[in-house]
């Protein structure tokens, strides 16, 4: 026997009962929606599985060394020393120079593209940039090697010898010397920092370009109106409305810069010493530790690796949640007249 | 004088009708009225199309500081070169054009002018450094490209001094290929699949999947490679391989594929996806035939830049494949070369026609790059503006 369901005996008969909508699936839609989760599960698992996997491995490392893992300098375990100081400090130099040419590079450029620029050219400079994005790291490390770094060098020199006194631009060499030294000044993080530079530079201008480009036009042309000369325009409108996007896009460069690989393999000398001398040979980075030592190295150092790894993996990670809140929490993509 | 009802103004500004007042003057309204006997005021810069007399000063202005800017460095001052020039260039053409523009115009006109021209320099150099790059690399790499061998043969046995008619890059090209097809087979279901299950059936464990996917696209590709390099090659005890190359490959793709797809899936109108729930469509339907097809441009785009960033990423292949110098098409049988390792061998080599070769793999690894780039904005254009159809 079956049951009615209550309101037909309600509703004067011929006319159509309302369909029971079903909050949860069933039939096909159950399979459907097992199925995705099953899917978003996995990539949980294997993407979830590395940060865990690393955070795992550097317990023991952490454990041996202590913090003494952070602030030694020297990596040598044939004598049971490993830190991860020098290539820290390393890193952040290599990073620090190529932010200090990336940004007002890629800030000049987004202006330039989405202010200055004619109208006709404008779209392919925009695919410019995203193809200079898009161009190997290896490429921009051979450029970095085999045509910057001569010159590079010879600007060291010339740093060396006007500014010197800074300890940042101080190398142990004589700068007046008849025929200077040109391999103190090779190999260097300021080397390294040029070409990776030209690496983070389109991302940042990629990002700075488009918040700048969802610039309320009402506001531009309210100050236009107003009587504001191009460049009062942007220093009123433009630059405070993409405030979020220029520092979110400046972050999400540096982020790209802690973690390169090859560039920075390919130019620098690896040398293991606490150094603010920018500008003299040798220098290293996590990421060209791993590439250099991984081949030789047993399960104790490797987990050290791992270890070295997992922090540059958490300082990236925070810089690029810092950089993605400030550009959601920005006025950018938040029109005046939505 | 007379009681009248008109609007007045008070003093907060605002009009009222006003109560019948006796009218006595409190305070007189000055009509602006036209000096015609000032002189009229100087013109503003227009914002359109430079008039010719502007355009005469900026060209004017950068081209006298060129000359002066020759004179003093390679005449009068010993700064010799081409570097002091082109800094000498530019600080006298942003003081030229400072100059030329205070003869006519007022000071935020100088600064105004003075900006454009910084502006327009930096994009200069980033353009200069773009064209430098890709003029380098050609240059440096093009005499190998001459030979048909350079892209069909391998380097088995072929020594660093041979001449460039024997040997070649095959087999780096079809290693690159083979790691990369396995990767996108990976990744590409994964990652779509995820970014369908996040904005399709949502939820709260969907917001801690996006967190954690988002979180691992900062995960620097050397140690996605030394992740894989311990787990699969130390711990498991597999060779160094293609297969392991593509494993690396693929964690470093999965995140940034799935995120991008994430985004594409998200900007697909919930009208439509509504409309074909509504004409009965199951929820499998509705995606495989409505979402997935809107999105198709997008997911491709996100798909090809994700290739074209795996393509030439070194790090992670630098760890997990080793150096095959011969053909090797079995992706789990031992090492396996690729282009970008191929390069950077090359590049760290002290033979002078490897560090040739590798800049021809460069050039080659460019031009691919180049390729699947304009691939992808062909892709992502919108129907209406495709020539076909």
């Amino acid at each position: 026997m079956t049951t009615l369901p209550a309101q037909d005996t309600v509703l004067p008969p011929g006319q159509p009962s309302p369909r029971r909508l079903a909050r949860r699936a069933t039939g096909a839609d159950r399979v459907f929606e097992v199925g995705a989760r099953t899917v978003g599960a996995t990539v949980l698992v294997i993407t979830g599985g590395i940060g865990a996997f690393l955070a795992w491995q550097s317990v023991p490392t952490l454990q041996r060394y202590g913090w003494s893992f952070f602030t030694e300098s020297a990596w040598q375990p044939e004598a049971d020393v490993l830190g991860i100081g020098a290539v820290l400090v390393g890193t952040v130099s290599v990073a620090g120079v190529a932010m200090t040419f990336a940004f007002p590079l890629a800030l000049l450029t987004a202006l330039y593209i989405s202010e200055y620029a004619p109208a006709g050219i404008k779209a392919t400079l925009v695919s410019l940039v995203d193809l200079m994005a898009a161009v190997p790291s290896i490429i921009y490390g051979m450029w970095g090697y085999f045509l910057v770094m001569p010159h590079a060098a010879a600007f060291s020199l010339w740093l060396h010898q006007h500014l010197g006194w800074i300890p940042l631009f101080d190398v142990d060499a004589d700068p007046n010397a008849a025929v200077w030294d040109q391999s103190r000044y090779i190999g260097s993080a300021f080397c390294a920092g040029i070409a990776v530079a030209m690496m983070v530079l389109p991302m940042s201008c990629a990002v700075m370009r488009q918040v700048f480009s969802q610039t309320p036009p009402g506001e531009k042309e309210a100050a236009l109106a107003l009587g504001a000369t191009r460049w009062g325009m942007i220093r009123s409108v433009v630059l405070p409305f993409g405030r979020g996007g220029i520092i979110g896009g400046t972050m999400l460069g540096l982020g790209r810069a802690l973690g390169e690989t090859i560039a920075v393999l390919l130019i620098i000398s690896p040398d293991f010493v606490i150094k603010p001398r920018i500008l003299e040979v040798g220098t290293s980075s996590v990421s060209a530790l791993i590439a250099g030592r991984f081949g030789d190295a047993s399960a104790a150092q490797l987990s050290a690796l791992l270890t070295a790894g997992f922090v540059l993996f958490l300082i990236t990670l925070v810089v690029n949640t810092l950089a993605a809140m400030i550009v959601a929490r920005s006025r950018s993509g938040a029109g005046t007249e939505a | 004088m007379t009681t009248t009802r008109v609007p007045t103004t008070r003093v907060d500004g605002r009009t009222h009708e006003a109560e019948p007042v006796v009218a006595r003057p409190r305070a007189t309204t000055h009509l602006p009225t036209r000096d015609l006997d000032a002189a009229p005021p100087a013109p503003r810069p227009g914002l359109g199309k430079p008039t010719a007399e502007e355009r005469f000063a900026t060209v004017g202005s950068w081209v006298s500081a060129f000359a002066l800017a020759w004179l003093v460095t390679q005449r009068i001052l010993p700064l010799g070169g081409p570097a002091w020039l082109l800094v000498v260039w530019f600080v006298l053409g942003l003081l030229m054009s400072a100059v030329t523009t205070s003869m006519s115009g007022r000071r935020v006109d100088v600064v105004d002018r003075v900006v454009a021209g910084v502006v327009t320099s930096g994009a200069l150099v980033v353009g200069a450094a773009l064209v430098s790059t890709v003029v380098f690399v050609v240059y440096r790499g093009w005499e190998p490209l001459l030979h048909l061998n350079f892209f069909v043969d391998d380097m088995a046995g072929v020594g660093p001094r041979d001449p460039f008619d024997r040997g070649g890059i095959g087999h780096a090209i079809v290693g690159s290929a083979i790691e990369l097809g396995i990767a996108i087979a990976v990744t590409l279901p994964l990652g779509i699949g995820t970014a369908v299950f996040m904005t399709e059936v949502g939820g709260r464990f969907a917001v801690v999947v996006r967190t954690i996917v988002e979180a691992m696209t900062a995960l620097p590709s050397i140690v996605a490679g030394l992740f894989v390099y311990t787990v699969l090659i130390v711990a498991l005890g597999f060779p160094r391989s293609g297969f392991a190359a593509a494993m690396a490959l693929s964690v470093m793709m999965l995140p940034i594929i799935a995120r991008a797809a994430d985004v594409v899936l998200r900007v697909v109108p919930g009208g439509l996806r509504e409309a074909s729930l509504a004409l009965g469509a199951s929820r499998w339907r509705t995606v495989w035939h409505v979402v997935l097809p809107t999105a198709r441009p997008g997911l491709a785009t996100a798909l090809i830049l994700g290739v074209a960033r795996g393509v030439g990423e070194t790090s992670p292949v630098l760890l997990t494949s080793g150096v095959a110098t011969f053909f090797v098409t079995n992706p789990t049988d031992g090492v396996m070369n690729s282009l970008p390792l191929f390069i950077f061998k090359g590049a760290r080599s002290p033979e002078p026609m490897d560090i040739e070769r590798a800049f021809a793999a460069a050039t080659v690894l460019l031009v691919l790059v180049l390729v699947l780039f304009v691939i992808a904005r062909l892709v992502a254009r919108p129907p209406h503006s495709r020539s076909s159809r």
